[in-house]
């Protein structure tokens, strides 16, 4: 390597300094731009007989007032979401280097393939006759997510991950059940995910927390300790929220089968190891994976996404029905598992989000998701070893996708804090990383730059979370950060007022 | 690279290793123990171009037939053909919107933020109830979480259920109550409405009535709201947000907490998702509400913003006490509900829902003058009616897509053993013409036969 490259010098690109705000005034409300009697709707011409409201429905259950609606022209309804568009941070404005949410590229011939009137215009309820094309990207999807994770049988009706948690259990619930065993308790790590313990309770088990150990996984002895055959199962995120894979897994896993209970694997954190490990073969019985974090469907800030759970060959007659099905004769179908959980959702799952979610796997294939894990890995590991000296590393150990750093040093010696890290950075142009989580981990900064942020772009992120902690020790005083962000359409938000002072919607202002 | 979005070059790959003072890539995998690595790689074909991909999916399309104008939409069930204009689409897909995570960094959300409080005034309008929330995954988990919030309130996990709720949601809460443990009681329905004479005056959490129901009869909510008062229970109504163009919200019958499919609103068919909850309750179930919150404040500087709020309730905060895990929902839809809503604005709901109930009305005054066909409910209706037909819904529904007509939904899970199973559940909305009604009782008329 010729030491004239400069191919990791910090570039512009990936940062969004650039974007283009007019100004730092608040937007009005759709309800503020409303004029009386002014419209954008049009019908199309029905011809039917115009009979009125009272020769349709029953007068004692008309309204008695129009629901009110803000009556505005079609191009001030374009001007105020383009506004509110300019307002908002996204993927395709910069880096996104949120930790556990895995903000990557969305291709756009993925939102195409769902804007197709040939997929988004089939009516949910139509014959199968009408639906061959959907089946057979469903089924072909479960085949691959199969393959992909190392188990038998998947169901694709969970909306989300956090609904797929809960499927998880319910599948948990219904296998001992059906073996005649009454269990209570469900394992997780104090580093999991909020909706982990959440789930738990929903699905009607109790929560036991284990440990971590002093190399970031879990704590096999404190395990050991806390199983019995009242564990119905444990959750585990591999690699964990710490970025870290779990050593241990094949000791963990003989360990909770030896007491009757099953492993659950919360898919946050796939893109690590897509095509390098599968969580069945390190022993894993019940799989979630979020499509829009490992597949890059867009997360519309804040969904649709997808958590699609995969089990083994003995949980597969419990998934949730009816399936999908490829028949003998080569033609698709649906098919209720002869001992169903039930329905999850109400048709079969989010299905456009699903075919982004096809089209990116069959764009990428084995060898594209390979690499998608070995480069992920790659750039966290990196700015992992550049932010050294800057920040402390929480486990020094090579990560997977994600590196958890922490500002606890730059907080005893400056007084500066995660929170005023992210809102420095938001101002050089970066969203933040997550902040405070993992919980175990103080003043923790979860970064998880992705596959396709490109070396400059780290490089420059890099640069920019350096730049921070620099600031703040030779300047020895925080108050810059702690001013941040000032160049942001609003600054810091008081959120103790919104809770305070509960105003939810235009109606409640006074 | 064999990864079509990874930019990094060869070189940039192997001065990366160098920095880190490996050798390989393979060298990052080290923790994981070599006993339980994938030998081989994946059994899945390699990458292809965008061309190649794009050309599969035509021909999967192809496979499929969308309702349009060679299959006319006479299907609902839950999932309606109403007009979408392409100012809705365009700025919905506004990538600015499409790929933008959950507003954690308000300072730089104010786009999403201030469209979702938007959207939850407008909820909260239609469902005649105070608050709304941010929108929950589809019609089915706003129905599980207004049970779980309806027990949590009042103690008691006797759940009332009429069997005019949609009979696929009531499987979905069915399948969630295992965990929780609810109790739930079905109510039958008579000619349309629900039966409440089986509900006894036993203490129960949840009173859970459809508005209209299922089969687009105008149930009876007042005697729902007696039956929640003699029990104690909070009334939850499943309603369409269409309907409230036109009759009296959920909340203005005595509601306490309203749910719905959001589809409707703006939102493609698509093969049934990603659609939206809508989530409506009163004030004083404020800090039970399940999902994201988004609410008014100010920056340093005074000015006006907006921020996710009541957090304590969510379960990253409360964790194993919360009492919804919901994290991601169903933003973007939401979003998409409030720019549609602009653009029908008051004038134009009440459009939709007369259009809609005069198109269902012809149609059924149409499909009933067919020999041998009944209705199978008397109660009054909305957009949509049950019909008995003299052959099997499910061949009525194969005849007519050879005719070009989607004829509708035969009713089947859900009903089993009742009058109303193998019925045809017909909905028409504004989108449906008299050339379209009456061809469609042509060919219905011929396909019976």
């Amino acid at each position: 390597m010729s030491s004239e490259r400069v191919s990791l010098v910090p570039a512009a690109g990936g940062r969004a300094l650039s974007a283009p705000l007019m100004g730092h005034e608040p937007e009005p409300t759709l309800f503020d731009l409303s004029m009386t009697g002014r419209r954008s709707a049009s019908f199309r011409t029905s011809d039917l007989p115009e009979w009125g409201p009272e020769e349709l429905v029953p007068p004692e259950l008309l309204a008695e007032s129009p629901v009110a609606l803000p009556e505005v022209s079609e191009r001030d309804l374009v001007g105020h979401f383009t506004r509110l568009s300019h307002r908002q941070y996204s993927v395709d404005l910069g880096a996104y280097p949120l930790g556990s949410c895995t903000m990557k590229y969305n291709p756009k011939v993925c939102d195409e393939a769902a804007a197709a009137r040939h997929f988004a215009a089939v009516h949910p309820a139509a014959p199968p006759s009408c639906t061959q094309g959907w089946l057979e990207v469903l089924v072909e999807l479960e085949e691959m997510l199969c393959e992909i994770t190392g188990m038998a049988a998947a169901t694709l009706q969970p909306a989300a991950g956090a609904a797929g948690e809960l499927t998880g259990l319910l599948l948990m619930r219904r296998y001992h059940e059906a073996a005649g065993e009454e269990r209570h308790r469900v394992i997780i790590p104090d580093s999991a995910h909020g909706t982990n313990p959440a789930s738990v309770t929903l699905g009607g088990y109790e929560v036991t927390t284990v440990g971590t150990n002093e190399r970031g996984g879990v704590d096999l002895e404190a395990l050991r300790a806390v199983l019995d055959t009242d564990v119905a199962g444990i959750m585990l995120t591999n690699p964990n929220t710490l970025g870290l894979f779990e050593e241990e897994i094949v000791e963990i896993a003989a360990a909770v089968h030896q007491v009757g209970g099953l492993l659950y694997y919360d898919g946050a954190n796939l893109n690590a190891i897509l095509g390098v490990v599968r969580p069945g073969d390190m022993g894993f019985d019940i799989v979630h994976l979020n499509l829009h974090k490992t597949f890059a469907t867009p997360h519309g800030g804040g969904g649709p996404g997808a958590g699609p759970v995969a089990v083994s060959e003995r949980l597969a007659e419990l998934l949730p029905g009816p399936r999908p099905v490829r028949l003998a004769d080569g033609t698709f179908s649906w098919e209720r598992p002869s001992r169903s959980i039930g329905r999850l959702h109400s048709w079969h799952g989010n299905a456009l989000v699903l075919l982004r979610a096809w089209t990116y796997l069959r764009l990428h294939g084995a060898d594209g998701l390979r690499e998608v894990a070995e480069i992920a890995v790659l750039n966290a590991n990196w700015l992992k070893e550049r932010l050294r000296g800057s920040y402390d590393i929480a486990y020094d150990r090579t990560v997977m996708h994600e590196c958890v750093v922490s500002a606890k040093s730059l907080a005893d010696e400056t007084g500066l804090r995660a929170l005023d890290v992210a809102k420095r950075l938001l101002e050089l142009g970066f969203h933040a990383p997550t902040v405070y989580f993992p919980l175990i981990v103080k003043e923790a900064l979860m970064i998880e730059p992705t596959e396709t942020e490109s070396p400059q772009t780290l490089a420059a992120l890099g640069q920019a979370l350096e730049l921070i902690a620099r600031e703040a020790r030779q300047e020895g005083d925080a108050s810059s950060a702690r001013a941040a962000p000032r160049t942001t359409p609003v600054r810091r938000v008081d959120e103790a007022r919104a809770a305070r002072h509960l105003v939810a919607t235009y109606d409640q202002r006074r | 690279m064999r990864a079509p979005f990874v930019p990094h070059t060869e070189a940039e790959v192997a001065e990366m290793l160098a920095f880190l003072g490996l050798s390989s890539l393979d060298d990052l995998f080290a923790a994981v123990p070599a006993a339980v690595r994938l030998a081989g790689g994946l059994d899945l074909p390699d990458h292809r171009s965008e061309a190649d991909v794009t050309e599969r999916l035509f021909e999967l399309g192809e496979k499929n037939k969308p309702v349009g104008r060679s299959l006319v939409c006479f299907a609902g069930a839950g999932a309606y053909d109403h007009e979408v204009p392409a100012v809705v689409r365009s700025l919905a897909s506004r990538s600015e919107f499409v790929t933008a995570y959950t507003p954690y960094q308000p300072e730089v959300s104010q786009g999403v933020l201030q469209a979702v409080f938007e959207y939850q005034t407008m909820v909260a309008r239609l469902s005649g109830l105070e608050i709304a929330n941010g929108s929950l995954y589809d019609g089915a988990a706003a129905l599980m979480e207004g049970v779980n919030l309806a027990v949590a309130a009042t103690g008691s996990s006797r759940v009332l259920l009429s069997t005019g709720v949609n009979p696929r949601w009531r499987e979905v809460l069915a399948t969630f109550s295992h965990g929780p443990g609810h109790d739930l009681v079905e109510l039958p329905l008579r000619d349309g409405y629900t039966d409440f004479s089986a509900a006894g005056d036993e203490p129960a959490g949840a009173v859970v009535v459809a508005f209209p129901n299922y089969l687009g009869c105008l149930d009876d909510l007042r005697g729902a709201r007696e039956l929640a008062d003699r029990t104690g229970a909070r009334l939850l109504a499943c309603y369409d947000p269409v309907a409230s163009g036109l009759l009296r919200s959920p909340g203005s019958l005595g509601a306490d907490v309203a749910v719905g499919e959001g589809q409707p609103l703006g939102v493609a068919l698509s093969f049934g998702g990603p659609y939206l909850g809508l989530f409506s309750c009163r004030s004083k179930d404020v800090r039970r509400l399940p999902g994201r919150l988004v609410g008014e404040t100010l920056d340093s500087e005074g000015r006006l913003s907006y921020v996710t709020t009541l957090r304590a309730r969510e379960q990253d905060i409360r964790r194993e006490r919360a009492s919804s895990n919901v994290c991601t929902n169903q933003t973007l839809m939401a979003v998409t509900a409030a720019i549609q809503l602009g653009w029908l604005g008051t004038e134009g709901l009440q459009q939709v829902a007369i259009g809609s109930a005069r198109a269902a009305r012809y149609a059924k005054e149409a499909l009933l003058r067919i020999d041998e066909v009944e209705a199978a409910t008397a109660a009054p209706g909305f957009r949509e009616f049950a019909l008995r037909l003299p052959v099997e819904a499910e061949l009525a529904v194969e005849r007519l897509v050879e005719e070009g007509y989607l004829a509708g939904v035969a009713v089947r899970e859900g009903y089993e053993g009742t009058d109303l199973e193998g019925t045809l559940l017909v909905a028409a909305t504004e989108r449906r013409t008299r050339q379209e009604i009456d061809g469609f009782a042509a060919s219905l008329e011929k396909a019976i036969r």
